[in-house]
């Protein structure tokens, strides 16, 4: 159960995300809509700390993640993975390197610490990368160079980076805003999968309406920093999407397309 | 300004070439090859080949082991002295700072405490270059990584990876080759001043060099000034080559 309370995160006078609740069951499929700067990303980040909250608190299971610091906040990002819109691997390290980075979390002690700075990773650990590759069809760009790969194939590495961490939670920032529609497929069935399976709870940033209405299991709606809506994907119609956003959900997502084009290009 | 009267410009600039004059040999096409017993032939000219080879050979090894020395302490000042990384305030100051200590001292004045401290020879040397190198290659460093992508960054601490867990993995791959390529530039810098540092008594040619400009052994100065530089360019092209090998291997797509 992750439970957000009261969260406010203040950028100089802008207020990005402003005293947000939410309960989160565990295994969930959350899925968070909004127009760009609704603060969703940030509310992300608030999540697992790459951001500080200006006020408010996120608990785990009871736990104040909020007030986490040192080795305790690095063991909760490893339990909340995150997954970026721009990716964020490591371009020029090999896909498999790349997926071993999600064990980083799980060394202990000086001597891994070191054998790690040298690029060490145990044997299980590498047929552990391989294997959440294969899981995914990637097993043969292993020892390609991350950057090499298409930006549907550099997203479905991420998410087996992520799988290496053994996480509780994933947070997904907006996975599929520089894919194609084949490719944004594959991933949230991607994240789809791990939900069902691993039961992992996925918190997933999205602007497409109907993305979110497939493949959660609850969707909340931000504007201004603020959740406006909250509940089953059957709820969010046509006519409520209007009367959130004032306006129709065609321009909403001729908008949010208008927004991903760029970064689109940008990866091509 | 005082002493830059025009008039001393004008008389001072006629010896200039009176001195190169002075230090060209006097070579003789019909003895050219002749043995070094020989005047007016090269071998007479260069009758000292032999221990000037040896001394500009540990010259160059000094100069190698200084940039190593100093890349690699550059290498471990320049992650807490790169503002984007975050070190923490006391880290980045004092990182900063020393490396801003140790390129504002030049080599010669590093040298004349460590002769002092270690008496004459190499070591005194190749540890006043390595101060330096490590002053000069550190903001060069933390220059290349300011000026790295910071999402893999975020990619490595989400992981919960640690601050030197995403220096190694986010940062240093992509900085790798603009790291290589300063510190190759800078072994080429430090060769020419591994030539100079003997004149404090620091080792290399520059000792023998000293000496013969203070006993105006005139041949000898333009000789021995020679050598350096055909050394000098010798690097320069060597090291031309293994950069652009070095960032071929490591550029490619990315």
């Amino acid at each position: 159960m992750l439970e957000i309370q009261g969260l406010t995160r203040r950028f100089g006078a802008v207020v990005a995300v402003d005293a947000v609740s939410l309960a989160v069951p565990a295994g969930q499929m959350l899925g968070i809509i909004g127009r760009s700067g609704a603060g969703k990303s940030t509310l992300l980040r608030l999540v697992n700390r790459l951001a500080e909250p200006s006020a408010g608190r996120v608990l785990f299971e009871g736990r104040e993640i909020t007030r986490l610091r040192g080795r305790a906040l690095r063991e909760w990002r490893r339990d909340c993975a995150m997954i970026f819109q721009q990716f964020n691997l490591v371009q020029r390290l090999d896909v498999l390197t790349n997926v071993l980075l999600g064990r980083l979390g799980h060394h202990r002690g000086i001597g891994a610490a070191l054998a790690v700075l040298f690029g060490h990773f145990t044997a299980a650990e590498r047929a552990m990368a391989l294997a959440a590759l294969d899981r995914f069809g990637l097993v043969e760009t292993a020892l390609q160079r991350a950057g090499t790969l298409s930006g549907g194939q550099q997203q479905r590495v991420a998410i087996c980076r992520a799988l290496l961490q053994q996480p509780r939670l994933i947070l997904a920032d907006e996975p599929i805003a520089s894919l194609d529609p084949r490719n944004a497929q594959l991933v949230m069935e991607a994240l789809r999968q791990v939900n069902r399976q691993e039961g992992i709870t996925v918190l997933v940033n999205l602007h497409h309406l109907d993305t979110a209405r497939e493949y959660c299991t609850r969707i909340v709606a931000m504007q201004a920093g603020r959740v406006v809506f909250d509940g089953l994907p059957a709820e969010l119609t046509a006519e409520r999407v209007r009367r959130i956003y004032g306006i129709t959900e065609e321009e909403f997502e001729a908008e949010a397309r208008a927004r991903a084009a760029p970064c689109a290009a940008a990866m091509a | 300004m005082s002493e830059a009267h025009p008039a001393t410009l004008l008389a001072g600039l006629p010896r200039i070439g009176e001195y190169f004059h002075r230090i060209l040999p006097t070579l003789r096409w019909e003895a050219l090859f002749a043995g070094s017993e020989t005047e007016g032939s090269l071998a007479f000219w260069f009758y000292r080949l032999d221990a000037w080879a040896w001394l500009l050979f540990e010259t160059a090894n000094m100069a190698a082991l200084a940039t190593l020395m100093g890349a690699a302490a550059a290498l471990l000042l320049a992650f807490p002295a790169a503002h984007n990384l975050g070190a923490g305030t006391l880290a980045y100051q004092l990182s900063r700072r020393s490396l801003e200590a140790a390129r504002t001292v030049p080599e010669i004045v590093f040298a004349l405490i460590l002769v002092w401290a270690f008496g004459v020879g190499a070591l005194a040397g190749i540890l006043a270059i390595a101060l330096h190198t490590a002053g000069a290659l550190g903001k060069l460093f933390a220059e290349a990584i300011e000026n790295t992508e910071m999402g893999a960054w975020d990619g490595v601490r989400a992981t919960g990876g640690n601050w030197a867990e995403a220096c190694r993995f986010a940062i240093l791959p992509q900085a790798l080759p603009n790291l290589l390529s300063y510190a190759l530039l800078r072994f080429e810098v430090n060769l020419r001043s591994a030539s100079v540092i003997g004149f404090v008594g620091a080792g290399g040619i520059g000792e023998e060099l000293y000496k013969v400009i203070s006993f105006n052994y005139y041949e000898e100065i333009s000789a021995i000034i020679l050598l350096v530089i055909l050394a000098v360019a010798a690097i320069d092209l060597f090291s031309e080559n293994l950069r652009h090998r070095v960032i071929g291997a490591l550029g490619g797509a990315a």
